[in-house]
């Protein structure tokens, strides 16, 4: 039997429909302030500085990039895994995909020394670098996931749907090899220089972006008091723990490998040993909060049914992200270049040889809120104005073999 | 249309003609005679070439712990150094900084100056995604400020920590390092002045007080005073295991 799916735009007519967006504005405009700031002032203003470059926008755009890819993982596999199940869920996941990128590519750019130049990014390319690449990767991933969307939401456009769905999961790919290769050709740094850390952001991006589709598909059907059946979700917690776990086993491989090799006991060291916040963070937020808990809790037998658990697992996965990527971005700055192996430095003007600190500004947090904000608003009025959600996800609309159906 | 509207007429276009000619000629005049005014030892219409390869040799041997000669040089001749009152320590700028290290297996301790290497293949200009950050035929490695961005991936790339990203708004730069809030800069081996066949800033402080631990000159002149020192005494470059082939070489560590 084959089914057909109703999709409808939301009522979006509630108080709460307009507290939400809002709220959303007003954290948007409050990040746009800040920005004016940074920018007008300078970057002194932040927690900044010419040993930690990379501060918390950075984590934050990063973030969401990272899941920006994962998130169009969920369509990928009704199109080109065949999945029938996840095939509703397809307009959704290319939505949110587009705005999770949009928010954090405005975070990348705003964070610039000079982003009234972002027209200079755009039209000068060193091929060489992977930066420039990531430019041309992360324009075309909005392109290409457009057209999918509307391969999939335009009927007479329908019979091009796979193909389209084929380029999206082919160029997500690319996409997210680049971001990692961002910190994968970084030759010089301890903390980088590893080419598994390009496959380990493409799993990362698995989990983040399917943790970030959950908590978004659960809140837009709760809210709009649309059935959701435990088919769907069910299927999507126990991805999201195949995720998750692989995630564990990339850290490891990345951590077993630097700790075999001498030259890097100093990174792995201060990461995992005696690193502060780093390693309080990698520990207790990154492995144990935000994987090993969240497994648990989403193969436990009872708890692992329960919706307030999964929505609360899969918000541990995105703060275990956070802490993940704070991690990689600023402990990887904060350790100390190797600029004369064998000596240890006396005295610089320069800190040489010390672990660098970085106090995060309110400004940095809230241009990196911002970026989230951006992206949840673009999903609310997607979702208000379009066609991207099944009117109904119970378990008989999806799968005709479920119980009761 | 009347004789006297016509007359008007044809005055208001005169004028406006003539207008046209004097702002043109006023704009295009400074960049004229500016052009024509100055005399480089290297024309400035001539390329650089890449029969040259500038470097400098720092013999650490000859550097005293407590001396700062060439840093205070650097930043006379180039700005830097107290053009940043709202910028932490971390945060200011540093083109050139002594560093004093010391070998963990013996103890033995130097004093150093650290800046640019300026290497052959620089991952400053690999990684840059506008092509800002580039290496001048002669091996001078820049950064454009035109097209800088201030991504900070060059600082992310820079093995040596060199380069440093303007926090500020800046004022009474010097005309020939121009610097700019929220862009990255670095040693420029004093290009302006070698362009004009002098030596940089730092090498001239350190031999004017008679340390001569710097000696600047072409790499691929077999007579050059740099290339019979590299010659008869051993030298290293640091970070050697990536590969660089740096334009600064030391001696003694």
């Amino acid at each position: 039997m084959k089914l057909s799916m109703n999709y409808r735009e939301i009522e979006g007519s509630s108080t709460g429909f307009w507290i939400l967006l809002g709220g959303l504005a007003l954290v948007i405009a409050l990040a746009g302030g800040a920005t004016l700031y940074m920018e007008h002032e300078g970057h002194y203003v932040t927690g900044m500085n010419n040993q930690i470059v990379w501060g918390m926008p950075h984590v934050f755009a990063i973030f969401l990039i990272v899941a920006a890819s994962g998130a169009l993982n969920v369509a990928s596999i009704g199109t080109v895994f065949g999945k029938p199940l996840y095939k509703p869920l397809g307009r959704l996941s290319g939505l949110l995909a587009i705005a999770l990128l949009l928010g954090g590519l405005i975070v990348l750019v705003l964070d610039l020394g000079r982003p009234d130049r972002l027209i200079v990014a755009m039209t000068y390319y060193n091929f060489k670098s992977i930066f420039a690449w990531n430019i041309i990767l992360y324009n075309g991933f909005l392109a290409v996931t457009v057209v999918y969307l509307w391969m999939m939401m335009e009927r007479r456009m329908n019979r091009y749907y796979r193909p389209a769905g084929l380029v999206a999961f082919l160029w997500r790919l690319i996409l997210t090899t680049g971001t990692g290769s961002i910190f994968g050709f970084l030759v010089a740094r301890q903390a980088y220089d590893a080419a598994i850390m390009a496959p380990m952001f493409v799993i990362m991006s698995f989990s983040y972006g399917l943790a970030v589709f959950i908590l978004v598909l659960m809140a837009s059907y709760n809210w709009t008091r649309r059935p959701l059946g435990d088919a769907v979700l069910l299927r999507l917690k126990n991805l999201l723990g195949v995720y998750i776990a692989a995630v564990l086993y990339f850290v490891l491989v990345f951590n077993l490998t630097n700790l075999y090799a001498t030259e890097h006991h100093g990174i792995e060291r201060f990461i995992l040993l005696d690193g502060g916040i780093y390693t309080k963070l990698f520990w207790i937020v990154q492995i144990g909060l935000g994987s090993l808990l969240p497994l648990a809790m989403i193969y436990h037998p009872t708890i692992g049914k329960s919706r307030p658990a999964i929505a609360t697992a899969a918000a541990l996965v995105i703060v275990g992200a956070f802490a993940q990527l704070y991690v990689i971005l600023i402990g990887g700055q904060a350790y100390p270049l190797e600029i004369f192996p064998g000596y240890e430095v006396v005295s610089s003007a320069f800190f040489d040889g010390q672990v660098n600190s970085y106090s995060p500004s309110v400004w940095e947090i809230a241009l990196g809120v911002g970026g989230i904000a951006l992206a949840l608003m673009i999903v609310t009025i997607g979702v208000r104005v379009l066609r991207f959600l099944p009117e109904s996800l119970e378990d008989a609309a999806v799968d005709p073999h479920a119980k009761g159906a | 249309m009347s004789e006297s509207s016509k007359l008007a007429d044809a005055a208001r276009r005169n004028f406006l003609a003539r207008a046209g000619v004097a702002a043109g000629a006023a704009a295009v005049a400074p960049g004229v005679f500016l052009s024509t005014s100055t005399a480089h030892a290297r024309p400035a219409d001539e390329p650089v070439s890449s029969e040259k390869r500038w470097g400098i040799l720092v013999d650490t041997t000859k550097c005293a712990s407590d001396c700062n000669d060439c840093v205070t040089a650097c930043e006379n001749e180039n700005g830097w150094g107290s053009s940043e009152p709202n910028s932490d320590a971390a945060q200011k700028a540093h083109w050139i900084r002594s560093v004093t290290i010391k070998n963990k297996a013996t103890g033995f301790a130097k004093t150093l100056p650290m800046m640019c290497q300026h290497c052959e293949t620089p991952p400053c200009v690999d990684v840059c995604p506008t092509g800002a950050s580039f290496r001048r035929a002669d091996g001078i490695v820049l950064v454009d400020k035109h097209i800088c961005i201030g991504c900070r991936y060059c600082m992310m790339a820079c093995p040596y920590k060199a380069r440093s990203f303007v926090h500020e708004d800046l004022h009474d730069q010097k005309p020939w390092a121009p610097r700019g809030k929220g862009t990255v800069e670095s040693c420029t081996m004093c290009d302006h002045r070698v362009d004009k066949g002098q030596i940089p800033a730092c090498v001239e402080a350190c031999s004017a007080d008679n340390h001569n631990a710097l000696i600047f000159g072409d790499l691929y002149d077999e007579n050059s005073e740099i290339s019979q020192a590299l010659k008869a005494k051993d030298s290293v470059e640091l970070r050697a295991d990536l590969g660089l082939n740096t334009g600064v070489r030391y001696r003694g560590i």
